[in-house]
Order: structure tokens, then C-alpha cells, then sequence
């Protein structure tokens, strides 16, 4: 059961990966970016039950919060303005 | 795995995230890969920790995954909101089927 909802997941990260290498334009990039960390936190959620270890949602936790700041410094990037205004 | 409850949302939540990885794949341009993509996934993952949380009960691992549950509702429509209006202002095209753009008309006045 588990391994087939590992499965699904990774075929997923794979689709993100495959428009991260073709995407005809920097936005689409970074969406699938932004995709591929909330994915990896769902994967983490789904490793925590799998084990029954608690303390992998601690990485579920910090993975969310870096992959929004990283998806906003590249928005800064593509709007053409500079990191400090 | 002993809830059939979290088991049920696991699953829900997994084909979500399936459902809109290929949305993204399949879509033709930014703006309709955005907007299969992001919701669908977020909706998705939450549903998995929501099952998360079933599962653990209200012990440290529980509430863990409900945190997480608010973190990731707030941040990534809010980052999917930026790249959208982003991408708007640098210039990117619409796909050429789209028929309306109402904040480029909101723009014009």
C-alpha cells in the first residue's frame, strides 16, 4: 500500500522535474519549483506515518517555510527589482 | 496503519497531488499550469497531513501535523498569487485560447 503511495509521489516529482528541464519560460520553472516543495512535504507527512516517527513533520515544517521564501526571492528576481527595496 | 479514516485521506490526498502534477504537465501556458497546479496540490498535502493528524491523535506528532497543516495554507497561495502577478508585470503572454484578462483591463484605466 505504502509503496504505491510512494510510488504516486515520485511520479509526480518527476512530472515537476520533466517542466522544470523543458518549461519554455523562467516562470514556469519556478512554479514547478514551488510545486516540487510542497510535494516533498506531503512526502515527508507520508514518511512520518510510514515509520511512526514524529519528528520527520519537523522537516515537513521547516521544508514549507523555505521553499515560500525561496519562491518569493525569485519573484523579486522576475520583477526586475533588486533584493533591498 | 490501524485508521481506515487516515488511510481514506492519505489516499484522497495523494491523488490530488498526482492529479495536479499532471495539470502542470499538460496545461498549455503559465497562468493555467498555475492555477491546476498550486490548488490542487495544496489541497492535496493538506489532505495527507489531515490524515497525518488522524492517525497520531492529539499526541506531539499530531499537532505537528497540524501546524503544518496552517503553514502551508497560508505560504503557498501566497507565493502563487506573487508568481502570477509577477509574470503578469514582467509581460509573459496568455495562452492564445484565453478570452479574458481582466487585470490588464484594470491596468489600462
Amino acid at each position: 500500500m505504502f509503496t504505491f503511495l510512494f510510488i504516486s509521489l515520485i511520479v509526480g516529482s518527476l512530472m515537476c522535474l520533466y517542466r522544470v528541464m523543458v518549461g519554455p519560460t523562467p516562470p514556469d520553472r519556478m512554479v514547478a519549483i514551488d510545486i516540487l516543495g510542497i510535494l516533498v512535504v506531503g512526502m515527508c507527512a507520508l514518511f512520518a506515518v510510514y515509520k511512526s516517527r514524529g519528528f520527520y513533520l519537523y522537516i515537513a515544517i521547516s521544508w514549507s517555510i523555505l521553499s515560500f521564501v525561496g519562491t518569493l526571492a525569485l519573484v523579486k528576481f522576475l520583477e526586475g527589482r533588486g533584493f533591498d527595496e | 496503519m490501524s485508521n481506515n479514516f487516515a488511510l481514506a485521506f492519505i489516499i484522497i490526498g495523494v491523488a490530488f497531488d498526482l492529479l495536479g502534477c499532471l495539470g502542470l504537465v499538460r496545461l498549455p501556458d503559465i497562468y493555467n499550469r498555475l492555477q491546476a497546479a498550486t490548488k490542487s496540490v495544496t489541497l492535496g498535502t493538506c489532505a495527507i497531513l489531515f490524515g497525518v493528524f488522524l492517525e497520531f491523535g492529539f499526541s506531539s506528532g499530531g499537532i505537528k501535523a497540524l501546524i503544518c497543516i496552517i503553514f502551508v495554507m497560508f505560504t503557498s497561495p501566497t507565493a502563487a498569487h506573487a508568481l502570477a502577478r509577477g509574470s503578469h508585470i514582467r509581460g509573459f503572454k496568455l495562452w492564445e485560447g484565453s478570452k479574458v484578462d481582466k487585470l490588464k483591463e484594470d491596468r489600462k484605466k
